[in-house]
């Protein structure tokens, strides 16, 4: 039972195949019930299409099968002997850009597809950008419906060219390439026998060995309190336990540790985790912390290391992707904003650049952002913040921002 | 030092982690208990996400008044057991009052009018946030939901225009009328539901495991016997032994032939077959869409 977690995204522009590859990647690993396939096939057949399109396994959607798009993220499941997957199904169309963010920001790997007839296009740049923002560790192109190519190899290399060229730009680690036909299931779980001239492995081996060097950050502790776990009974008269999850380092039972804001020093006494009293806890773990010493300690704040504390400050720098479809980012803007377990206020004080999505210059002319765009900006917030920068702590170091009068999400932000 | 855990506490962190944010988001939520595994699971994962305070949420249950009285019966010693507060949303009282019609004729169902029920209840208890149990796995109009998942001032959902949802950020912002469904084991699997209560030793009803059972064959599926289904007059009741995968109400519950009696049967049986658990819910099988068609609504 013990078996590591993988969660990936799928990217690229709209109809490159990404349903269908993740339809193609159940089926064919027959992780696929037969209930769920019969269904699909009926509703295939009705359609009139000619095979079983595999694509509807994830686009679940009345409208999305209307429009034959995927609208919102899926979410499936499966596991191999080796790991248990979690994957999100995103989607391309540039007006949903928001939800393949939401996808993309909790996943270890991006499977990025272009359909090989179209190459690299605008799109496929805007989601690797996005993908090279978020940190996702590992993105493995599929160059895709290589049987509408006649397999050419040639067609292949000179996508890997061109991605790789726009790739060396962009702050990604791990780049690998793959042909495939999701359609027919080349190199997909199976190898292809079309395409003898393709050495590396397929998909389903990548996702089975590809080297998750843990996600989380074991160095800077950081545990940002949720709640405050009270019982009020006689039984346990004077609990008084910091509940909330591990973003950062370790804690062990007789750290010494200070609370933020307030500066105040205690050390751990008990660590109860889910299955009672621990010595030491991590990342991901949500934990309950007790200390020697009775110091305020609220929702909102965090608990570290005196040696090792995050930055304090209200003035903060951020790369956003902007959401909102209505109304651009607003300069001098107000806007809610959310970190870890803080809500503060933030005024938008100064938008330094915008980034040109082909060229990846910084665009400091035009400097309005709208929905899809992606900024630097600088912000003030109400209160101090305790951020690391997103490099080094995907938890301490990301925020959403929220329009107050529709209370929607408009961006996600990324402190640099 | 080995930081590794394995994917079974990973999603229990990331459950408790949910169900926290909720307790400090919201005024008054409530946890939507139906009877079934994966409430079960919740009441469970609550417990220890405030231990040792009590679960700062009461317990819904939508009652279609046609339960298997197994469901009520564990209902409430479960609720005994965690000194939990339990309110009871009633389909009878809705039909009553008129606030729906009884569907009538062989496929008649309860199902349908829960929503209605739920919304009252909710409405009437003032509760700003629902935690419910359903899984991403289980349906593909499931699949699409968030963790927190945004419902207007009717109740609805609206797929097309979901919040985005980033990291562990959850926006659980709201106007004045509108509340949050909040689902904190969505990325669990029916597969990790039953490993975590084996590894955790979680007592179940006994309609979860293989029983004999009177029971008659519709479309294809195991339907209990019982005074609220009525028979067309082809169809035979005959023995069986049976085993419930999902717990709804007796109408729209099928049971599945099995002949597994413990925990480690239904891991090892589930892991193997090739067919969904919802397979036998005949309220999914209505249409294409049922399931999205009445989660617009505000069904659960
Ligand atoms: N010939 C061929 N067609 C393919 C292949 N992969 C996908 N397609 C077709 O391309 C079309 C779009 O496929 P989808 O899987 O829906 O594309 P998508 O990337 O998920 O699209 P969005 O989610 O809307 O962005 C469908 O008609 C597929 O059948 C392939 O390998 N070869
Ligand atoms: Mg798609």
């Amino acid at each position: 039972m013990n078996t590591e977690l993988l969660r990936f995204t799928t990217a690229g522009s709209v109809d490159d195949g990404k349903s269908t590859l993740i339809g193609r990647l159940l089926y064919d690993s027959k992780s696929i019930y037969q209930d769920q396939y019969e269904q699909i096939e009926r509703v295939s057949a009705k359609r009139g299409e000619e095979g079983v399109n595999l694509a509807l396994l994830t686009d679940g959607l009345k409208s999305e099968r209307e429009q034959g798009i995927t609208i919102d993220v899926a979410y499936r499941y499966f596991s191999t002997p080796k790991r248990k997957f979690i994957i999100a199904d995103t989607p391309g169309h540039i007006q949903y850009t928001r939800n393949m963010v939401t996808g993309a920001s909790t996943a270890n790997v991006a499977l990025v597809l272009i359909d090989a007839r179209h190459g690299v296009v605008e799109q496929t740049k805007r989601h690797a950008i996005i993908a090279s923002l978020l940190q996702i560790p590992h993105l493995l192109v599929c160059i895709n419906k290589m049987d509408l190519v006649d397999y050419s190899q040639a067609k292949y290399d000179k996508i890997q060219d061109d991605f790789e060229q726009f790739a060396a730009k962009l702050d990604v680690k791990d780049v690998s390439f793959i042909p495939i036909s999701a359609l027919n299931g080349d190199n997909v779980v199976n190898r292809s026998e079309k395409m003898d001239w393709y050495e590396g492995s397929t998909l389903m081996y990548y996702l089975e060995n590809v080297h998750i060097a843990s996600d989380h950050n074991f160095i800077d502790t950081r545990l940002p309190i949720q709640t405050v776990i009270r019982p009020y009974s006689d039984e346990f008269h004077d609990y008084r336990g910091y509940a909330g999850r591990i973003a950062g380092g370790s804690f062990k039972v007789g750290d010494k540790v200070v609370a933020l804001p307030s500066g105040f020093s205690s050390e751990v006494t008990r660590i109860v985790g889910a299955s009672g009293d621990q010595e030491l806890a991590y990342p991901p773990q949500s934990v309950t912390l007790l200390l020697k010493d009775d110091i305020d300690i609220s929702r909102g704040d965090m608990i570290v290391r005196e040696n090792n504390q995050p930055e304090v400050g209200q003035d903060i720098d951020l790369m956003i992707c902007w959401f909102d479809d209505k109304k651009p980012l607003m300069p001098r803007g107000k806007y809610a904003l959310k970190h870890t377990t803080q809500d503060v206020r933030c005024i938008i004080k100064e938008v330094r650049y915008k980034l040109d999505i082909n060229t990846l210059s910084r665009d400091q002319e035009d400097k309005e952002i709208k929905m899809n765009d992606i900024g630097r900006i600088q912000i003030r917030t109400t209160k101090p913040l305790f951020t690391d920068a997103y490099r080094t702590n995907r938890v301490t170091g990301s925020v959403i921002i929220i329009d107050e009068g529709t209370n929607n999400t408009v961006a996600a932000g990324m402190v640099i | 030092m080995n930081y590794q855990i394995d994917h079974i506490r990973e999603l229990e962190s990331e459950s408790i982690f949910i169900m926290r944010e909720v307790a400090a988001q919201f005024e008054n939520p409530v946890l939507m208990f139906s009877g079934g595994k994966d409430s079960i699971l919740m009441v469970y994962l609550a417990y220890k996400a405030f231990y040792p305070a009590k679960i700062p949420f009461s317990l819904l249950h939508v009652d279609t008044g046609h339960n298997f009285p197994e469901t009520l019966k564990y209902r409430d010693e479960l609720v005994a057991k965690f000194g939990a507060k339990l309110v009871i949303g009633s389909v009878q009282d809705a039909i009553d009052k008129g606030m729906v019609t009884e569907e009538k004729g062989f496929n008649a169902s309860r199902n349908g009018l829960q929503t209605t029920a739920l919304l009252e209840a909710l409405e009437k208890g003032k509760y700003d946030a629902a935690l419910g149990g359903a899984r991403r796995d289980e349906e593909k109009a499931r699949a699409k939901e968030r963790f927190f998942s945004h419902r207007d001032e009717f109740g609805q959902w609206d797929p097309k225009n979901q919040r985005p949802e980033l990291w562990n950020l959850f926006n659980g912002r709201k106007h004045m009328g509108e509340h949050f469904r909040v689902f904190p084991i969505s990325n669990w699997t029916e597969l990790d539901v039953w490993q975590y209560l084996a590894l955790e030793d979680i007592p179940l009803p006994s309609l979860y495991f293989a029983h004999e059972r009177e029971v008659f064959k519709r479309d294809g599926t195991l339907l209990a016997d019982c005074e609220y289904i009525q028979k067309r007059p082809d169809e035979e009741v005959f023995t069986q032994m049976v085993r419930c995968r999902t717990i709804g109400d007796m109408t729209c519950t099928g049971v599945w032939e099995s002949n597994a009696t413990t925990v480690e049967d239904i891991i090892q049986e589930i892991a193997t077959t090739r067919m969904t658990e919802r397979g036998g819910r005949t309220d999914d099988k209505r249409s294409e869409t049922s399931m999205e068609d009445r989660k617009k609504l505000g069904y659960f």
